[in-house]
């Protein structure tokens, strides 16, 4: 009985079967995804009325704050394919991790850039030593650091031992880490910008925002699915059902 | 009785590649004596930034030696002989780091004064700056080391090993060094210390698991 009701998730595990039933529900995952973002853009961009102090330039943070969030979810989101892996072995889940650790920094660098670019109009600097951007700094090395490892092995398993047992070790440290960036900064220089202390946001420029953070988690998902099946084809290359599937039967 | 004899044999090998050890020290003597040449000696800007500097150039000594850690061990086998013994890796990787932070993290510590007189760094700070450089030391070592032992299959693993591991000693570095400046401005650092020696505990405690999970990865990856 048990194995019957675990089946589905174990034939997703196999790449074979994650490219085959990806196929089908990738284009509507795309399309909610463009949906979202195209309706949060322009409602955030055209429709959100302006900032009394920031003017338009306060317009970044439909792109921000969303890439920020992806950038630390996807974190965990990595070290638990890892974990998953590790664990129960499974080939699909350190496929997850190594797309995950792609995206997430990509995304941490979307957030840094934006933050920098949003920075010079309203603090007059691109680059303040603040808590929350030198923590998102140093998310951003630790991303590297995994993408680093899993790549240096000549062993494409032993890299994806390696990185996810790094991904763990990271998860321990990431809230010890963003605590102590915390302490730094507000042991010596009390903060002359608060992120926190900005005006608290109205509806109209809230819910565009929300709709941009699920846009931003539907574009997720839609990339992380086609990474992984970029991976999936790439690490299979050998098998019979990529060359079927790539040579059209 | 085991732990001792292991303690023993670390002891020897740090011993006659006394290079890997000397060489850490010797860096961070040397580096340290850079920042006078490159910033300016005036002892009005180097004074306030001198905890920072020393903090930072032991983080980098300790994390030199790390390399090595494991790599001999690992080559010539002997690495799958511990872990194939009875006593749990997990311990053996222990003694290991407590030796390595004996021979690298102590003698650090003992210089830092001295270097922290030639940057003329507020006499009030010396003794904070022993404690936090003795315990962070240990934390490096420990953190540093699971980096090492991740690596330990690679040839060219050095490189790639401070990348990995440079991320996760921002807490001691932050929490090292503000309590070092704490005492120097005159305020009393105990609390700050308190938060290194947590970590410390921390690390020390939970960083063998992880390394001995690493050890026997690269082993079976071999």
């Amino acid at each position: 009985m048990a194995k019957s009701r675990w089946e589905w998730f174990h034939q997703l595990a196999s790449p074979k079967s994650f490219y085959e039933k990806t196929t089908r529900w990738l284009p509507w995952l795309g399309f909610l995804a463009v949906t979202l973002l195209l309706v949060g853009a322009f409602w955030g961009l055209a429709v959100a009325p302006e900032d009394a102090k920031q003017g338009n330039s306060y317009r970044i943070i439909f792109i921000h704050v969303p890439a920020a969030f992806l950038a630390l979810a996807g974190y965990y989101m990595m070290a638990i394919a890892g974990a998953i892996g590790l664990i129960w072995k499974m080939k699909l889940s350190f496929i997850a991790m190594r797309s995950a650790a792609v995206i997430g920094a990509a995304l941490t660098f979307v957030s840094l850039f934006t933050g920098a670019v949003w920075g010079k109009p309203t603090w007059g600097t691109y680059w303040v030593w603040d808590a929350r951007i030198t923590s998102m700094l140093i998310l951003f090395f630790l991303y590297l650091g995994v993408i680093a490892l899993a790549d240096a092995f000549e062993r494409r398993e032993s890299g994806n031992k390696a990185a996810a047992l790094l991904a763990l070790v990271g998860t321990v440290n990431i809230p010890i880490i963003y605590k102590s960036v915390d302490w730094w900064n507000s042991l010596h220089q009390p903060a002359t910008i608060k992120l926190t202390s900005a005006p608290s946001m109205d509806m109209s420029m809230f819910v565009p925002l929300l709709v941009m953070i699920a846009g931003f988690y539907a574009f997720y998902a839609y990339v992380l699915v086609k990474h992984m099946r970029a991976q999936s084809l790439q690490s299979e290359r050998q098998k019979q059902w990529v060359k079927d599937t790539l040579l059209g039967e | 009785m085991r732990l001792s004899m292991l303690a023993k044999r670390d002891f020897t090998l740090f011993w006659r590649n006394k290079s890997d050890v000397s060489n850490a020290l010797i860096f961070f003597v040397v580096a340290i004596s850079f920042f006078p040449l490159g910033v300016s000696p005036d002892a009005t800007i180097l004074g306030p930034i001198s905890v920072g500097l020393i903090w930072i150039v032991a983080l980098l000594s300790v994390q030199l030696g790390l390399d090595s850690l494991f790599r001999d061990d690992y080559e010539d086998g002997s690495l799958e002989q511990l872990a194939l013994s009875e006593t749990p890796l997990a311990l053996i990787v222990l003694v290991r780091l407590l030796v390595y932070w004996c021979c690298v993290g102590l003698p650090l510590s003992l210089l830092s004064p001295l270097l922290g007189l030639m940057l003329s760094m507020p006499s009030e700070a010396y003794g904070t700056l022993i404690v936090s450089i003795t315990l962070g030391t240990l934390y490096l070592t420990a953190v540093g080391a699971v980096g090492a032992a991740l690596t330990v299959s690679l040839k060219r693993g050095g490189m790639l090993l401070s990348l990995i591991v440079m991320p996760l000693y921002t807490p001691i570095l932050i929490f090292g060094a503000s309590s070092v400046t704490f005492a120097a401005d005159g305020m009393n650092a105990d609390g700050l210390l308190m938060v290194v020696f947590g970590l410390t505990v921390l690390s020390v405690s939970l960083a063998p698991l992880a390394i001995s999970a690493s050890l026997r990865m690269s082993l079976e990856n071999g």
